[in-house]
């Protein structure tokens, strides 16, 4: 798998690996017979994702996917964070090879779904955010 | 570099070298030419060709030259077959350049039935008795499987196609030049051999067609290899394989008993050392000596390989030709295995370069590396807070 080197250097580093224990909003999307299953923590004060944390189970692009979404997340507004797409992703890792495309997507799934659990906890309504899909 | 993928291929043996350079410099003659020189050609590859018949116990005029072992297979199972169509049977475990030809021929209207196998990789005799029909046209069994090194029962799966009369052949790509084989006392019909899986060059082959088999061409052309199969020998890679399987044969007395002892260090170390790994498939003689296959739980194989690759150490999750397909390996699955576990699985593969050595380096990279990963894996946390 021909990955570029900002893809080996966070799936080699992962940034922001491990778990929020007092999370705002907690995601996981993916499912494990598919090969990728990835959690996302988001800790949210005043409208302000203040740390990100990830665990993920798949291949070097699913990490680094991962790394890179909380990388991109942290410091943002809920709304900004809605601006980080699987092409964002994509294109702050220098691209991903055809097969791992999905990587990307799932990514942006993991934050959009812990979105969505802040915000049920909240009693909020994000606008533009899709609840997750159901497994 | 740590190379421990000889599944896939293998360092070309010296002496298959220094064999083949003669023939890409002053002896380039195309064999079939009537001049000298071809003659001196023609006869060299006569003798590579008696060679390699009694590498298996076959006759000369019972092997035919191919590209590889996936033409071999592909010409062994469609060449044995007709217009007549009817039913065909293999293993659940073949590597694709068998399962691929038979899924291509149940599209084509063949009934396919394909033979279970154990938890150890292993098909039980008693299924292929089971399987047969009045129609059944061909049978086609791996003689060791690539990703597990489950060695098959062939004398037993042999005797029984043969009392049928029914044509019998094996992909014996990773068997061929590592185990002892015997064409004749086995009751193989057709056998396909590889020779960059023992040392050969990349890019030669051999199928093995015992007298009297009824086998079409698959490549018409010229009259070559008895007009059986044309196109121009690949002079060098017939030279390079029969010096590299005469090798393999002279070094296979104490490599066999060598190699084993490597694998079953490395197997016993990582059960040990790693926490939740666990061994795919058969153990001592029914297993390739160089074939170790681990599955690495929560730990996700490719991204295992992606890191052990950045630290110079060669290695594979299944086959090599599925490894950029993001699915679970067939054999695994054939074998019990639940779709996560195959995931995490990684073969490991040692051969004639492979020392004690590069074992004490490769558990210094895997155990540190398992541990890293095993604690960025969501689904260990899974397991762990469903044991609470």
């Amino acid at each position: 798998m021909d990955y570029s080197e900002k893809v080996i250097d966070h799936f080699m580093n992962p940034r922001n690996v491990g778990e929020i224990e007092d999370a705002s909003g907690v995601g996981t999307v993916g499912n494990a017979s598919c090969g990728d299953i990835m959690r996302v923590f988001l800790k949210i004060e005043n409208d302000i994702i203040i740390d990100a944390k990830f665990k993920t189970f798949g291949c070097g692009a699913a990490v680094a996917t991962s790394s890179i979404a909380t990388e991109l997340v942290k410091g943002k507004t809920v709304t900004e964070a809605l601006t980080i797409t699987n092409k964002a992703v994509t294109e702050a890792l220098d691209g991903l090879p055809a097969p791992k495309r999905h990587c990307s997507v799932l990514a942006e799934e993991a934050l959009h779904s812990a979105l969505w659990d802040y915000a049920q906890k909240n009693g909020l309504t994000i606008e533009g955010l899709e609840p997750p899909k159901e497994e | 570099m740590l190379y421990l993928d000889n599944a896939a291929t293998t360092p070309l043996h010296p002496k298959a070298l220094e064999a083949m350079m003669p023939y890409f410099t002053e002896f380039f003659a195309n064999p079939s030419s009537v001049y000298a020189p071809a003659q001196k050609v023609r006869a060299a590859v006569g003798e590579a060709r008696q060679s390699i018949a009694d590498a298996i116990g076959a006759e000369r005029d019972e092997i035919f030259f191919t590209s590889g072992g996936t033409e071999a297979d592909n010409w062994a199972i469609k060449g044995v077959l007709d217009s007549r169509g009817g039913h065909i049977i293999t293993s659940s475990v073949e590597h694709h350049g068998v399962l691929y030809v038979f899924e291509h021929l149940k599209k084509q209207g063949f009934e396919v039935t394909y033979l279970p196998v154990d938890t150890e990789g292993l098909v039980d005799p008693a299924s292929l008795e089971e399987a047969i029909r009045p129609d059944t046209r061909l049978i086609s069994v791996i003689f060791a499987n690539n990703e597990v090194g489950s060695i098959q029962p062939i004398k037993e799966l042999g005797a029984i196609a043969n009392q049928h009369g029914i044509p019998f052949h094996t992909d014996a790509v990773q068997a061929v030049g590592h185990l002892p084989i015997d064409v004749k006392a086995l009751g193989i019909d057709m056998l396909a051999l590889s020779a960059h899986k023992f040392y050969g060059p990349k890019g030669i082959g051999a199928l093995y067609v015992k007298r009297g088999t009824k086998l079409a061409p698959v490549l018409h052309g010229g009259a070559q290899e008895n007009n059986r199969r044309a196109g121009t020998e690949n002079v060098t890679g017939i030279i390079g394989m029969a010096a590299a399987l005469r090798a393999s044969l002279d070094e296979m007395p104490g490599e066999f008993t060598r190699v084993s002892a490597l694998r079953d260090r490395l197997i016993n170390e990582i059960l040990e050392k790693i926490p939740h790994t666990k061994l795919n498939g058969a153990t001592g003689e029914k297993r390739l000596p160089g074939n170790v296959n681990i599955s690495f739980s929560f730990i996700e194989g490719e991204l295992f390989l992606s890191h052990l690759s950045m630290n110079d150490c060669c290695v594979s999750t299944g086959s090599a030709c599925s490894s950029n397909a993001h699915e679970p390996s067939h054999v695994l699955m054939a074998m019990g295995l639940d779709s996560v576990l195959a995931n995490c699985a990684i073969r490991f593969s040692l051969g004639r370069v492979n020392t004690e050595a590069d074992i004490t380096n490769l558990m210094s990279i895997l155990q540190p590396t398992a541990e890293k990963l095993l604690k960025q894996s969501v689904l260990y946390d899974m397991h762990l807070k469903n044991k609470r």
